[in-house]
């Protein structure tokens, strides 16, 4: 919480990094364990996987940092 | 291991979203309206809801300054002139627009800061008259509603060209999302939502470039195959511009320096309302200068996601992409596609939701900063300064939220309007930048010469546009001019634009000044807070190094050099 009592941009970021960080991590786990047909470019790399958990860490980190709770 | 991209396209869409790429989407336009709502409580006056409170710091100015510019389009139609010029097309990103954005830190902005201005036509006023904000006010209200329009049905081209989706769903999902937003938030909501779709547009898109530069076994091996693909010219920056012919863009270098680099470069980072607004709402004078350096920092580095996936489209797909024409006749797929291409390529289900959203979000940043751009002028450089100049505060707030739901359903009649003309695109793309060139003569000289008069500030401003206009006219009437337009019958479209901004800007400051010399200046103390030598700027001398924008800017230079050099 800012000091005028609203919310930060920032959490509202950290908020979309980490709900995106986590479906997109999600879906790269899927996606080993439930091989698809078709197979992007680079597959092994699991780009899903690592960018996922990228973005929910930074996102995980802006929530913590610009929660609202915190006054 | 099979190529996705060929596989995906599928019938009339490029891709197919899976269900946790439709959750990603919808999560992002809940949370753009939920940010809306959440602001709407704090845009009560006029300076909340067109100026947000003045009170942004340099950072949520910089990144939304930057946002503002940072389209849909701009990122594909990049990234297709990537693969069609090479990394010439990076000048637009370095040469076109860094020195102008240190330039509108450390010099003007102390001049559109201390003057309080609300807009650019504002200033107009204040230095020379209502006549010039009336010329420029009018014009730019009308090309930014127009402009909105047409990047508004391109958009929903897109997304039917690669998600399968109707055009009247996307425009009018679309167009009605930020209409909310920023009816309800007014600008404070347009800059929060532009900073979170300024990092969404890096999320999704970051991840083509790392993958892209790994299969092409990085930047030397990406040379060779892009030499082989293509020719070795798509990869020099500076090397190939000594003459007309030895490029792929069919231009000369000293069309990049001084007809991008300095008049069109300048003219829109330093003149365009659009972004400007941006940095008028910093909370003070050392932030709102601190807010360009910190756009053009990242700016330099936009080219990672937007010219390098289009070389990688050079050296990695195995189809050749081509014009627009040639792609409907044969089947295949144009330039305009290499930027979803690759997405198909490296991403996966959920990346690729990510990396659809980046451009929704690159569309809706874009079309909130024309929407909240054109509110703006039109309450105060139109409404009130020529329709009704005596109102209270809550009453031209209101106009504002009303302007703002007109400026998007004008928006949308544009789109459909496009939609029957095609033809419209090429002319209003043409049209907005007849007025931007001799605006920044008019502007500069207004800034920096105490001698300028009111009659030289409009009929500069008014000479500039009409002869862009009509260089404009001569080539299409007569093709053989662009020789004498663009100094060779060599030069493609993007070199006519920047050669028929240099002349137009030169007419401009030579009329302004000729008929400045011929009638009389304001007094000095009117020209207090507006012009170069009448103004005392605050000075920085108690400031630690750290903390001055000066500093900052160099810093920025130097990279800007190395980087030039680097790819030269």
């Amino acid at each position: 919480m800012r000091a005028d009592g609203t919310i930060s941009i920032w959490f509202f970021i950290g908020v979309s990094l980490l709900v995106n960080g986590v479906l997109i991590f999600g879906a790269g786990l899927y996606q080993i364990s439930h091989p698809p047909a078709i197979k992007v470019v680079l597959y092994d790399l699991h780009a899903s996987v690592w960018w996922g958990a990228v973005l929910a860490i930074v996102g995980a980190i802006y929530c913590i940092c610009y929660n609202p709770a915190r006054a | 291991m099979m190529n996705l991209c060929m596989a995906m396209v599928t019938g009339d869409r490029l891709v197919r979203l899976a269900p946790v790429d439709l959750v990603i989407v919808v999560f992002y336009f809940v949370l753009v309206l939920a940010i809306g709502f959440y602001l709407k409580g704090r845009s009560n006056t006029g300076e909340d809801f067109f100026l947000a409170g003045r009170e942004m710091t340099a950072w949520i100015a910089g990144l939304s300054f930057l946002s503002a510019n940072l389209g849909a389009l701009e990122l594909m139609g990049w990234a297709a002139a990537s693969y069609q010029y090479g990394i010439l097309a990076a000048h637009w990103y370095w040469i076109g627009a860094i020195p102008a954005m240190l330039f509108l830190g450390l010099v003007m902005m102390p001049f559109y800061y201390i003057s309080k201005t609300h807009s650019v036509p504002g200033y107009l006023k204040l230095r020379f008259g209502e006549s010039s904000r009336a010329l420029s006010a009018i014009c730019f209200g009308f090309m930014t509603v127009l402009m909105s329009g047409i990047n508004m049905y391109a958009m929903a081209l897109v997304m039917k060209v690669v998600l399968g989706w109707d055009i009247n769903f996307s425009i009018w999902v679309s167009s009605l999302t930020v209409a909310v937003y920023v009816t309800l938030g007014g600008l404070r909501s347009a800059i929060f939502n532009e900073v979170l779709q300024f990092i969404l547009i890096w999320a999704g898109a970051l991840v083509i470039p790392v993958m892209g530069l790994i299969e092409a076994g990085g930047w030397k091996a990406l040379q060779l195959k892009v030499a082989a693909n293509a020719s070795v010219e798509y990869t020099h920056l500076w090397s190939t511009l000594g003459s007309f012919k030895d490029n792929p863009m069919g231009i000369h270098w000293t069309g990049i320096v001084f007809g991008l680099g300095f008049v069109i470069s300048f003219a829109y980072w330093t003149t365009d309302f659009l972004v400007v607004q941006r940095v008028l709402a910093a909370k003070d004078l050392r932030a709102a200068k601190m807010a360009p350096i910190i756009g053009a920092a990242f700016k330099m580095f936009v080219p990672f996601i937007v010219i390098l996936p289009g070389l990688l489209g050079l050296a990695v797909l195995p189809m050749k992409l081509t014009g627009e024409a040639v792609a409907v006749a044969t089947g295949g797929h144009s330039y305009n596609e290499v930027l979803p291409l690759m997405l198909a390529r490296y991403c996966g289900p959920g990346l690729l939701g990510l990396g659809i959203t980046a451009l929704i979000a690159g569309f809706m940043s874009g079309m909130a900063g024309n929407v909240s751009a054109f509110s703006t002028v039109w309450t105060y450089d139109i409404y009130k300064a020529l329709i009704k100049k005596t109102a209270t505060d809550a009453h031209y707030v209101l106009m504002g939220r009303w302007s703002t739901i007109l400026g998007v359903l004008i928006s949308i009649g544009t789109a459909y309007l496009v939609m029957s003309f095609l033809s419209i695109m090429d002319y209003v793309q043409a049209l907005f930048s007849f007025f931007v060139a001799p605006l920044f003569g008019t502007v500069i000289l207004g800034m920096l010469w105490k001698r300028a008069t009111a009659a030289g500030g409009f009929w500069g401003l008014l000479a500039g546009t009409v002869s862009s206009v009509g260089m404009w006219a001569w080539v299409k009437i007569d093709p053989t001019a662009l020789r004498y337009v663009a100094l060779s019958s060599d030069a493609k479209d993007m070199a006519e634009n920047m050669y028929r901004g240099l002349w137009s800007w030169i007419i401009c400051v030579v009329v302004t000044v000729a008929v400045s010399m011929v009638t009389k200046p304001k007094p000095e103390s009117e020209l207090v807070g507006l012009v170069y030598g009448a103004t005392v700027i605050p000075t920085e001398a108690q400031v630690p190094l750290y903390h001055k924008p000066a500093f900052w800017a160099v810093i920025v230079a130097i990279v800007f050099i190395a980087l030039n050099v680097m790819f030269w």
